[in-house]
């Protein structure tokens, strides 16, 4: 169990060692990035002035540790859009995009897996064909497709207009969470399906458990286990996800900040955020591995 | 066609004409047809057949577990005089683990991994009703009972905990917490080594004897039969070919189907002209480690220690020991599959042990495998001609005839010649074993070595297998380095036998001596634990 | 058992996926020969035929804000989502399966560094990596096209991993070891074409996700750049007017919808037949 720990640990860290050095070469190497962390029309003496204090006289070593010390200090640097330090502006988006992916994830998992258990129980109905259906079309709606379609449809049908920080939570969260609704509806239907055929519900069977019973407490803790996987995993795709639901609904996130830094070249920030994502995943992946302590008794043995 | 007893007790379980129909697709219209017979208070009866033959279909009718897909057509059960309800009828909750309980083949996996044994011995008093301040007690009494040590930590351990002999003895200790009076046994034993398999059966007599429990065994083995049946029901596909007293069966058996398979648990010791005295391989003192994952995970498995064999030209040894013994992994160091620590290897007076590249690949001609499971030992997605000329070809045959010679050898194996443009998946396993005999065959080997190559068969394909080996060596002079867990099979094709134990070599001898007066103590603890081996002990005396 | 094979008859095509087979092969179709439905070029403004809706005379498909032919500039989105969609997915198909077969085959430090790279890109969703290049590097066709086709690729370096390091354990791959062919010989003849389908099968669930990102890239303003068009950047550069000219983006979005949904359906479809898990005879 400790060594299981360690591993997961060790491997997080290589990850995120790995993308911050990928991030900074590509930074180092991409042209001259005194140049690219200022604004297009600074003047040759600020771009020298700014190459100097990052230190690019340097050798790459002594620049690249500057680097991961100055991220390990806090020390992120500042927006050419702003000119404030990127990690306050993200600071000031991030709970509009906490509240959205939540809302997301919330309605996914409230949603998803127990409309997936039915239909898995149910094998064969018209409930069950219906879900599939479901999953597979909310696999292939883009959801900027998706997000203009709600405004639209709020405008001609309830006359209400979808957009900024003053609207609902609810339909910007039901596009984003839609795609991962209907893959935790197909997943889950898939690892019940495997639970209830299982050899260890036949035998429960055997011994006399009523079904409802083998359902709760032989087929649900064991489905559950690739579930957490999944949930996991799905973050990347809401984190991928909010960066267009946000710009459709003119939501004040950070996916809007990314998408807007991008487009003003604004690398301070755009790197700042793609470390923040990196961190994000990593961080989740490993609580799922934490996770997997709790649930799975045979990775605890190991 | 049920036996008549007069004056016997009424009995326990009466099974009249029981039909269960399979779906229309199925490879005949029934599952099983008009079985019928009795179990007594405190009697054992062995249900025997091979898969495919029903039987394990009986067991699940009785408990009311059929699948809609398989329906019962006709008949009826009776248990102690009352007919049984209708399949999946929620009644059965009365009857199943109180009146009659199951145990399955695969115990591990008949328990949920994510729950402690404890909780899911007690799941089955709670669902009885029993009170929750009793559950607790009677779960470790119960695993007492079946002789479990720390009855304790066993209740708290998850079922990756135990070992498979542990296992089957927590199911078990599951089955008897009710008390019921029938056991159903499916094929508890078959994933079980030797000796914990007599460990097993020896459990189950004594609960036998201690409860009075009336039990149906269901098994292929009729080693297994003759240690524990009062009477047999022999089925072959679908239907009740014999039944009988289990001495009577065993001795006399009426049918041929039943002769057929106690001629394949008891296979006579061939009259063979033994090989030349010329060394083939000879192996030194080889060690082979398995190293552990770089994150603890897997530790280092020291999985050889020393080894040391001899094989004779046109000779047979047989490599005799329980999963974990290293007995595959001397086989893979011999095959050059795997790199030996330390040691040699000399094959036909070359040392082969330290070969790679082209002089590797020019050696495999002359050491060829037969491996244990037909299924994945054949690519899928090529013709059983092309598989059997790949050899050939490889070595510089001309294409043509490599395929003219695939054709022969198919013939050979028994196969038709013009099968050869067909997919492994079209042929059954023992048809698929020939198949990769012929293709090792293809290269006229002089050493063959067989990996468990037929414990993955049943048992009647087991004796057609053997039998194919043993022409086969006739016709072409090859010698044979069996690996084998079973000793009947030892005994059946070696004219030298080794046992091995973990990754040592503990004995070594002629077949005859070897079985006659084992040196080693585990030896003949093998020896007495495999099932039914006394039985032609007795047969030989005759 | 030995008729097995001969019985089992081809199950037939549900109608769902001949529909879906239908419209792939009429967007291949639209793609291909579409400039002929049209006298229009897809940059051809207009000042005098602006925002037309669907049905004008002459513009059977309406016209943007700039007077340009939606029908003209539908086909040519058509064709760059197309070629996108299908060289991005080539690229992630053939770079992460080599690098999976490489790491299973060759173990040790090479497979330490393919394993740590599919972690890393499995911590950056691909949306993230393309904007931050897109951010660094000028905007060109090309780089978004390595950019869409990095999609996934991890997703097939860990499957085939997983599919090689089975095959090397399987006995056939051990049995014709023993034969004597070398290494060549048994991943060119035996690994590779067993482990295919599982690429296939996932190149089918990745060509509609490259679909998807390709036009949310472009929708975002990221992607393909004018003077080029994709069904996207239609989209995109429609997407002010959603409540008077509804046309210039749920066209669009229609076609990327119903482009992605059949695409994804035939591949659920091969993915049962192919399943090799659904294959298994035993």
């Amino acid at each position: 169990m400790i060594g299981y720990i360690l591993s997961r640990l060790i491997r997080a860290v290589a990850t995120l060692l790995i993308t911050v050095t990928l991030v900074f070469l590509f930074i180092r190497f991409s042209g001259d990035p005194a140049a690219a962390l200022v604004p297009p029309d600074a003047p040759q003496e600020v771009i020298d002035q700014y190459a100097r204090a990052m230190g690019l006289d340097q050798p790459i070593w002594v620049q690249y540790t500057g680097y991961v010390g100055g991220l390990l200090q806090g020390d992120f640097g500042f927006s050419i859009h702003t000119g404030l330090a990127v990690e306050e502006v993200f600071l000031a988006r991030l709970p509009h995009t906490l509240e959205l992916g939540l809302t997301a994830l919330a309605m996914a998992i409230a949603i998803g897996i127990p409309v997936g258990a039915i239909a898995a129980i149910r094998r064969g109905s018209a409930l069950d064909r219906f879900v599939m259906a479901f999953s597979v079309f909310a696999f292939a709606m883009p959801n900027f497709l998706f997000g203009l379609l709600m405004i639209l449809i709020a405008a001609l049908v309830f006359g209400t207009f979808l957009g900024g920080d003053s609207a609902s939570v609810l339909w910007p969260a039901l596009t984003l969470g839609l795609a991962a609704m209907g893959s935790f509806a197909r997943f889950t239907r898939s690892s019940v399906l495997e639970t209830i055929n299982a050899p260890y519900m036949r035998a429960a069977e055997a011994r006399g458990v009523p079904f409802r019973l083998r359902l709760i407490r032989h087929a649900a803790p064991n489905a559950a286990i690739p579930l957490v996987t999944l949930i996991g995993l799905s973050l990347g795709a809401l984190v991928a996800g909010s960066v267009v639901t946000e710009q459709v609904f003119a939501w004040p996130g950070v996916g809007q900040l990314l998408v807007r830094s991008v487009a003003t070249r604004d690398l301070a920030q755009v790197q700042f955020l793609v470390l923040v994502v990196a961190f994000t995943m990593v961080l989740a992946n490993l609580l799922v591995d934490f996770l997997y302590l709790l649930i799975d008794p045979r990775i605890r043995a190991s | 066609m049920a036996e008549n007893l007069s004056g016997a007790p009424a009995p326990l379980l009466s099974i009249r004409g029981l039909t269960v129909g399979l779906p229309a697709d199925g490879d005949r219209p029934e599952a099983v047809s008009e079985v019928s017979f009795d179990i007594a208070p405190g009697e054992t009866v062995c249900l025997v057949g091979e898969s495919g033959s029903g039987k394990s279909v009986i067991g699940q009718a009785i408990l009311g577990m059929l699948p809609h897909a398989l329906p019962v057509l006709s008949g009826e059960v009776h248990l102690d005089d009352a007919p049984l309800p209708p399949q999946r009828d929620p009644a059965y909750g009365a009857i199943r683990s109180a009146q009659v309980a199951m145990i399955f083949q695969d115990a591990a996996a008949s328990l949920n991994p994510v729950r402690t044994i404890g909780a899911q011995l007690a799941e089955v008093l709670e669902v009885h009703g029993v009170p929750k301040r009793d559950r607790k007690a009677r779960v470790l009494d119960v695993l007492r009972a079946v002789a479990l040590p720390e009855p304790e930590r066993i209740a708290k351990s998850y079922p990756h905990q135990l070992s498979g002999g542990q296992a089957q003895r927590a199911v078990i200790a599951g089955a008897l917490l009710l008390e019921p009076k029938l056991l159903i046994a499916d094929e508890p034993t078959t994933a079980l080594d030797v000796t914990t398999q007599a460990e097993i059966l020896a459990l189950i007599a004594r609960l036998k004897a201690e409860h009075g429990l009336s039990v149906l065994f269901v098994t292929h083995d009729f080693g297994v039969v003759a240690e524990i049946a009062d009477r047999v029901v022999v089925m072959e596909k679908g239907v009740q070919v014999e039944t009988g007293r289990a001495a009577a069966v065993l001795h006399a058996p009426q049918h041929p189907y039943t002769k057929k398979l106690i001629a394949a648990v008891t296979p006579a010791p061939r009259e063979r002209e033994t090989g030349g005295t010329d060394t083939i391989l000879e192996a030194t003192d080889i060690d082979l480690t398995y190293r552990g994952g770089l994150f603890g995970g897997r530790k280092a498995l020291h999985a050889v220690k020393g080894a040391s064999l001899r094989i004779e030209a046109g000779r047979t040894v047989a490599v005799v020991g329980e999963s974990g013994s290293g007995k595959s992994s001397l086989a893979r160091c011999l095959l050059r599959l795997e790199e030996i620590d330390s040691g040699s290897i000399r094959f036909k007076g070359e040392e082969i042990s330290k070969l790679t590249g082209k002089p590797l690949q020019h050696l495999r001609k002359s050491l060829q495998v037969v491996l244990q499971d037909p299924y994945s030992a054949l690519d899928p997605r090529q013709t059983i001609r092309a598989a059997i000329a790949e050899g050939p070809i490889i070595h510089g045959t001309p294409k043509v005839e490599a395929h003219a010679q695939a054709a022969e050898l198919l013939e050979l194996v028994g196969l038709p010649a013009q099968a050869g443009g067909r997919y492994p998946q079209e042929f059954s396993g023992g048809q698929r074993q020939r198949i990769c005999i012929a293709r090792a065959l293809a290269l006229k080997p002089d050493l063959l070595i067989a990996d468990e190559a037929v414990s993955a068969l049943d048992v009647s394909i087991q004796a057609q297998i053997l039998d194919l080996f043993a022409d086969m060596q006739k016709r072409f002079g090859f010698a044979i380095l069996f690996i084998t867990h079973d000793l009947a099979v030892a005994r059946a094709i070696a004219d030298d036998i080794l046992v091995m134990r973990r990754g040592e070599i503990v004995e070594r001898g002629p077949a005859a001596q070897v079985f006659a007066s084992p040196a080693h103590p585990y030896t003949a603890d093998l020896l007495a634990a495999a099932p039914g081996l006394d039985m032609f002990a007795k047969g030989d005396a005759a | 058992m030995t008729d097995v094979t001969a019985a089992r008859a081809r199950p037939a095509i549900p109608l769902s996926v001949k529909l879906a087979m239908g419209f792939v092969a009429l967007f291949v179709l639209f793609a291909l020969f579409g400039h002929a439905l049209t006298p229009h070029g897809f940059r051809d403004t207009s000042l005098f035929d602006r925002l037309k809706p669907p049905g004008t005379e002459g513009y059977p498909l309406g016209t943007d804000a700039r007077g340009r032919d939606l029908l003209a500039r539908l086909v040519t989105g058509a064709q760059i989502t197309l070629v996108v969609a299908i060289v991005g997915t080539l690229i992630g198909a053939i770079l992460g399966s080599l690098l999976g077969i490489l790491a299973a085959a060759r173990r040790g430090k090479t497979e330490a560094v393919i394993v740590a790279a599919i972690d890393v890109q499995a911590s950056l969703p691909i949306i993230i990596v393309a904007l931050f290049m897109l951010a660094m590097f000028d905007n060109s066709f090309t780089l978004f096209l390595l950019l869409v086709g990095l999609n996934g690729w991890e997703v097939y370096a860990r499957l085939m991993r997983g599919a090689t390091l089975q095959a090397k354990e399987s006995g056939y791959v051990t049995a014709i070891r023993a034969l004597g062919a070398s290494p060549a010989r048994i991943y060119l003849r035996h690994v590779l074409p067993n482990i295919l389908n599982i690429a296939l099968v996932q190149f089918t669930v990745n060509l509609p996700l490259t679909i998807l990102l390709e036009t949310a890239l472009s929708f975002l303003g990221l992607g393909v750049q004018p003077p080029l068009t994709s069904l996207g950047q239609i989209m995109s550069e429609g997407r002010d007017r959603l409540m008077t000219a509804w046309w210039l983006t749920l066209l669009p979005g229609a076609i990327i919808f119903c482009l992605a949904l059949s695409v994804s359906m035939i591949g659920d479809w091969l993915r049962d037949r192919l399943d090799p898990t659904l294959r298994s005879e035993r």
